[in-house]
């Protein structure tokens, strides 16, 4: 594919105290690409998103982002302001994160209105515009407690599309949720990758990641073991251990 | 009476529609009457036995004339109530600086920067110490010592309050300030300490600030969870207003004192609890019933 590196990743590496997290971790995402992020729980996919999102401080390597002049830019730079950065990246968590006390529009506007210093009235403008095409228009003046889990993620992915990010990072958004919801969110997701917005998602939805990712990423106690398109590393994986994962997952019958 | 009233052992009867009851029906009403014919009973037995153990005891005719003595009550309740306005005046005139002031010590100690550092040291140092020290001791050393200094003289005028810098209605209402502020400011921070970890984050992926996510999401969030604990605080504060006295400011605890000292009847400070309990009672059924309305219109919803 001959697109423009949108983001980069250099060997990074990340501990909490003793345990690494992160193990020399590299990674290319080209813009308009969508890469998914698998492996068990606690291989490190999590903790890969947040520190792109800097809501992480990386122990080495680098984290580079386009400029938006195709040039790459060190944003894991020690000392460099994090909220400049955080406002081109938008993330959606897994347990949603909406603030309680906010109405679903105030959700959506709180980052155009006091980030990007819109004006109210454009920034309910769009937040509407957002919310009506993703069938939420009737939700704008309710609070999030009174919405479905369902409902609840496609607001986050709203409020995070609201501060128009050139990469989105998707944590796991359809973990918590209903399974008869969990397509709701993903149609969204799916009209993300339609619109060209460039992801780096971490799931479990093997069949999703297949259907949506242009490179799946397999980590394992925080090293990508193995990144390949979807075609070749769900049907015919290098490593042992990938095969043995996907096995254990079609067991589950989650493929 | 409310369903929430009707203590254990009573099962109130689902309601339907009018028709023929049912035996389980019928089983559940008898149920319900027995019990509250035994908490009627059982209440008339304690009251009136402890009534009748009071009123038979040797001493009861003297302690009647010299604390339930009604021609003192009639005589002295006016006069005391005349007094009221000075302790709800020094309440309204403390609450809202202790509000800000204990906010601002909250803040203090929830400073991440190193360069405020001295800020936050003297946060914890000021509650370890304010609540450490008991209130009527902070009031003797700040009303009584701080106009010993000297160091300010002439007159102020503040907030209808005017008069000399070395007075106790400005020293006074300091050291209770001093004080409750230090209390206020535990329920601040547990307050914000209570925001889950998770809706930082969910602010800051905006981009927000940690000052911009502190006053759009942490507090907020945070002001809805301390209020019942900061109304008892304030509720409390009502009565230790009355400590003031100690400086030689007249209101109702120290009018009654000296009309107790003038007759030797105790009475009026009998006078001066039936008039604390009459403004403490309304406050003290205003927390309940906010408290009960927040717990309801935040059951569940809790997961963040």
């Amino acid at each position: 594919m001959n697109t423009t590196t949108k983001v980069e990743i250099r060997s990074v590496r990340k501990s909490f105290g003793d345990k690494l997290v992160l193990d020399d971790v590299s990674l290319q995402v080209g813009e308009h690409e969508v890469v998914c992020l698998i492996g068990a729980s606690g291989s490190g996919k999590s903790t890969l998103l947040r520190c792109i999102n800097l809501l992480e401080f990386i122990d080495d390597g680098q984290i580079l982002l386009d400029d938006g002049h195709g040039s790459l830019v060190d944003i894991s730079e020690p000392g460099l302001d994090p909220d400049p950065v955080r406002r081109r990246i938008g993330m959606v968590f897994q347990s949603y994160n909406l603030f309680p006390h906010m109405s679903v529009l105030r959700n959506i506007t709180l980052g155009p209105t006091k980030v990007r210093k819109a004006e109210r009235s454009v920034a309910d403008a769009s937040a509407l515009e957002l919310l009506d095409r993703f069938g939420l228009a009737d939700k704008a003046g309710a609070y999030p407690d009174q919405l479905s889990g369902g409902q609840q993620q496609r607001v986050a992915i709203v409020r995070a599309l609201a501060m128009q990010p050139e990469l989105m990072l998707l944590d796991e958004v359809t973990a918590a949720l209903d399974p008869v919801l969990v397509g709701e969110v993903l149609n969204v997701i799916r009209d993300m990758r339609g619109q060209g917005m460039t992801m780096i998602l971490a799931t479990h939805e093997m069949g999703f990641a297949r259907e949506i990712s242009d490179l799946v990423c397999f980590l394992k106690d925080g090293v990508i073991l193995e990144a390949a398109p979807p075609a070749k590393l769900f049907t015919a994986p290098d490593r042992p251990e990938t095969a043995e994962f996907l096995q254990r997952v079609i067991a589950s019958g989650r493929l | 009476m409310t369903n929430n009233d009707e203590g254990a052992g009573i099962v109130s009867a689902p309601s339907r529609v009018p028709g023929p009851s049912t035996r389980r029906e019928q089983w559940l009403r008898r149920q319900r009457r027995k019990a509250i014919i035994i908490a009627v009973v059982s209440t008339v037995v304690t009251f009136g036995g402890l009534a009748w153990l009071i009123t038979s005891s040797s001493g009861w005719p003297k302690v009647k004339t010299i604390f339930f003595n009604g021609e003192r009550f009639k005589e002295d309740f006016p006069e005391i109530l005349g007094y009221l306005w000075v302790d709800v005046k020094l309440f309204l005139q403390t609450a809202p600086f202790i509000l800000m002031w204990g906010l601002v010590i909250a803040l203090c100690r929830n400073t991440r920067n190193p360069v405020l550092f001295p800020l936050r040291a003297f946060a914890a140092v000021y509650t370890d110490f304010f609540r450490g020290v008991p209130i009527i001791l902070t009031i003797y050393l700040v009303g009584f010592g701080i106009p010993k200094l000297g160091l300010l003289e002439g007159d102020f005028h503040f907030l209808g309050f005017g008069g000399n810098w070395t007075s106790p209605y400005l020293w006074g209402p300091i050291a209770l300030v001093l004080a409750y502020s230090a209390y206020v400011a535990e329920v601040f921070r547990s307050g914000i300490e209570g925001v889950h970890e998770s809706q930082r984050a969910g602010a800051r992926s905006l981009g927000l600030s940690h000052s911009q996510t502190m006053r759009h999401v942490v507090l907020p969030q945070a002001a809805r969870r301390v209020v019942p604990p900061l109304m008892n605080d304030l509720l409390s504060l009502q009565k230790d207003v009355a400590l003031l006295s100690v400086l030689g400011i007249i209101e109702v605890f120290r009018r009654a004192t000296s009309i107790k000292d003038l007759t030797g009847n105790f009475t009026p400070l009998v006078a001066a609890a039936v008039i604390f309990l009459a403004l403490t009672i309304p406050e003290t059924r205003l927390v309940d019933w906010y408290t009960n309305r927040q717990r309801r219109r935040t059951g569940g919803s809790q997961i963040v």
